[in-house]
């Protein structure tokens, strides 16, 4: 017996360690495409092929019920745990991937609806269980599976979706990376096809395709621009950039903003940026001035602006404090022409709005 | 026979940085093509010690470089007479962006990939983001790196595809620093300066939203054609401002330095406007040939940089520069004009009496907009 055997105190901090990291958390790449036949199944298996061979424990979770031959032949090379059948249904086996506890698990579609008497309701909502558990998951997604675009994609499509996954599980994410390639590259794997049903927006099979490849991009960038900020911010970096354009209209009470507004709309939209309007608050407006405020505010709620009233004495300096704080990239503002004694000395609000904007571009709207 | 009619189709691979798998993806569609029968060759390709790359490329037939000596040293590059003579359906050319070594037949690979094209030939090809002409300012932003390889941005537009390649910023730096990318020691220097997280998040999410701009002009012409009815259905993204719009851009061009970046953010903005573009230059006499030798060089500089990206330089005469401006801005029913915003130390005391002010003053039913100069704004706390 060895009972006076002291435990080893390395030995007890690199048992601690593992344990540690058995039970850290596991982390999530999603692959997401913007339809079937775009390849993910493939270039998340090839990832699983290759962290394989760089010595990493990967099984396979859940794979499509049809797959290529090109996934198949590295499904082949693969471990592969056997989903369960609940009632003559097969889902993803969460016990037994528990007890196998590997380091990495490839999980497909995420957006599966788990049948009843399952752990949970959802596929995505088990990729949390094992995440949890310390088993990282990497898994493929379409977008019209996602929750807050699905009724874009119907639009598109015609074609109603009922199984999904929240945005959110998107954000939040380790990593995601998007499976892009030209609508002609579905096709050819025909799958594609099935996905829409001709109606919709009544155009053909390449536009429709071409237009979800559009969102599907702009919904990565959105991700990937969060992920930016989050980074930023988790690293106490100041960045007066941003990678898309963000558009500020300043109101005033003094004229009709409609068309500025719009134009903001439009310019916002073809950048696929955001659009911000701010004014001053001012407590000694005449009621024709309410009157105008309102109904440029009104304009600006019914364009989707993001408004904000703002403090300050100094409304050059107080519009420029919170364009830096926001990111904004340019700026419209209306050319009111008046000739007030005040103004020729001093300048107008305006003048002094353009020499203070630097690094932000300024445009001016004929009143 | 217009050329056009047989002009073959560009395929670009879109990536934001070395080693995020663009040449891989390239040459795993080229090895598809073969499988399937096409007649396709390698016209050039950068392997940069890449294993998995070289390996793609094996059993593609590969058209040898061109050697040109450049003082005294030997260099390879695309021999654009050979790929014309062999005439494959399909040559994969890599690195659009490159710089061609003095002596070659054009400055410019992009160059090379045109007459491709024109005989009919397909081409595929790779970028990065970066190397897109008006987003010049923005990536010296992001990184502190004035990129010179630059491409214009008519050329990208062009294309017949573009196909973003993507890999997440921190499997690229896993990547570095296992060394698949470059060899250990430039890896070191790559991630001190290019290869920072926050700079790769940046120019990735800049080349997505590239790709999604690219998908749309491409989709936008194809619903117009489609509502016209049947007809020629290949795409015509290819000359002038797209479909008719409204909307027409002016840029005064000077002989000051910010002319380069006001030409890019006009164009930039008048593609995605959709809109047409001009420039000018106002002189007291209207010529060049009465200005100072250093400012005539300067302004002859930016407008050959403007027709290079495809925007017309005229030369007006005018003793004001705003007032002769606004006047060719009314006549060419101009919606915006687009101007520099000057230096902090050069704006006049007085209100109003700056250029910048004076225009706005004079284009009171004009937009017009004061570009600012793009600075490195990046600080840690």
């Amino acid at each position: 017996m060895s009972t006076n055997r002291r435990p080893d105190p390395e030995q007890l901090l690199r048992q601690l360690q593992a344990e540690e990291q058995f039970y850290r958390r596991g982390r999530l790449k999603i692959f997401l495409g913007y339809a079937g036949g775009v390849g993910k199944s493939f270039r998340m298996l090839d990832e699983a092929r290759r962290r394989r061979e760089r010595g990493e424990d990967v099984v396979v979770g859940a794979i499509q019920p049809k797959v290529s031959q090109e996934v198949e032949a590295l499904l082949q090379r693969m471990t592969v745990i056997p989903q369960r059948h609940i009632d003559g249904v097969p889902t993803m086996d969460v016990e037994a991937i528990l007890r196998r506890h590997p380091q990495v698990c490839v999980v497909d579609g995420l957006a599966y609806d788990n049948p009843p008497g399952s752990a949970h309701p959802k596929r995505w909502q088990d990729v949390e269980h094992l995440m949890a558990s310390g088993i990282s998951v990497i898994a493929t997604v379409n977008l019209q599976h996602i929750e807050e675009r699905r009724a874009q994609v119907e639009r598109i499509t015609g074609k109603q979706v009922t199984e999904t996954v929240p945005e959110s599980f998107l954000r939040n994410a380790d990593e995601i990376e998007i499976v892009d390639a030209p609508p002609d590259f579905c096709l050819q794997r025909t799958s594609a096809g099935l996905q829409t049903n001709g109606s919709g927006s009544g155009r053909s099979l390449p536009q429709q395709l071409s237009e979800l490849r559009e969102i599907a991009l702009l919904l990565a960038a959105d991700v990937v621009d969060y992920q930016l900020e989050a980074y930023l911010v988790r690293h106490g970096i100041e960045q007066l950039w941003g990678a898309h354009e963000r558009i500020l209209v300043c109101l005033t009470p003094y004229a009709d903003a409609a068309k500025v507004i719009a134009s903001g709309r439009r310019n916002a939209d073809r950048f696929h940026g955001e659009l911000f309007v701010a004014y001053l608050n001012r407590p000694d407006l005449t009621p024709e001035e309410k009157i105008l405020l309102e109904r440029n505010l009104a304009e600006a709620r019914e364009a989707n602006a993001r408004i904000q009233a703002l403090d300050g004495e100094d409304p050059a300096r107080t519009i420029m404090s919170f364009a830096r704080a926001h990111g904004i990239t340019q700026i419209f503002v209306i050319n009111r022409m008046h000739n007030h004694w005040w103004d020729r000395i001093y300048g107008r609000p305006l003048d002094h709005l353009i020499r203070a904007a630097d690094n932000i571009d300024v445009r001016v709207f004929p009143a | 026979m217009s050329e056009s009619s047989h002009r073959g189709t560009l395929k670009i691979f879109l990536g934001y940085a070395a080693g995020v798998g663009k040449t891989y993806q390239m040459l795993d569609e080229a090895y598809k093509l073969k499988c399937e029968g096409v007649d396709i060759v390698l016209g050039y390709f950068e392997p940069h010690g890449r294993k998995d790359t070289i390996a793609k490329a094996a059993g593609l037939e590969v058209i040898p470089r061109r050697q040109i000596e450049y003082r005294g040293a030997m260099f390879g590059e695309t021999d654009v007479e050979a790929i014309l003579r062999r005439h494959p359906q399909v040559c994969v050319i890599d690195e659009f962006a490159h710089t061609n070594i003095p002596g070659s037949q054009h400055a410019k690979r992009w160059e090379d990939v045109q007459d491709l094209l024109r005989a009919g030939i397909d081409v595929l090809t790779t970028m990065n983001v970066q190397h897109l002409e008006s987003l010049n300012d923005q990536v010296w932003q992001f990184t502190g790196i004035r990129v010179r390889e630059t491409i214009p941005d008519w050329v990208v537009k062009q294309a017949d595809e573009v196909v973003m390649v993507d890999l997440p910023p921190q499997a690229l730096l896993n990547r570095l620093m296992r060394g698949v990318v470059y060899t250990p020691e430039k890896a070191r220097q790559a991630m001190e300066n290019f290869f920072k997280e926050s700079t790769l998040v940046a120019l990735r999410e800049l080349a997505i939203r590239q790709t999604a701009h690219e998908v749309d002009i491409r989709h936008s012409v194809q619903n117009e054609m489609e509502a016209m009815g049947p007809g020629d259905a290949r795409l015509e993204v290819r000359s002038g401002p797209g479909p008719p719009s409204s909307e027409c851009i002016l840029i005064l061009i000077t002989e000051d330095p910010s002319s380069a970046a006001l030409i890019r953010r006009g164009r930039r903005v008048a593609d995605y406007l959709q809109a047409a573009c001009l420039a000018v230059c106002v002189l007291r006499d209207g010529s060049l040939q009465e200005i100072p030798a250093s400012q005539r060089e300067a302004v002859e500089k930016h407008m050959q940089f403007a027709r290079n990206l495809q925007i017309e330089p005229s030369v007006l005469q005018g003793e004001d520069v705003a007032q002769t401006l606004v006047d060719f801005a009314r006549s060419h029913k101009v919606t915006q004009i687009f101007i520099a915003r000057p230096q902090q130390k050069k704006w006049p005391v007085v209100f109003g009496h700056g250029l910048v002010e004076r225009v706005v003053r004079l284009a009171h039913d004009i937009q017009v907009t004061i570009v600012a100069e793009r600075r490195r704004s990046q600080k840690e706390l």
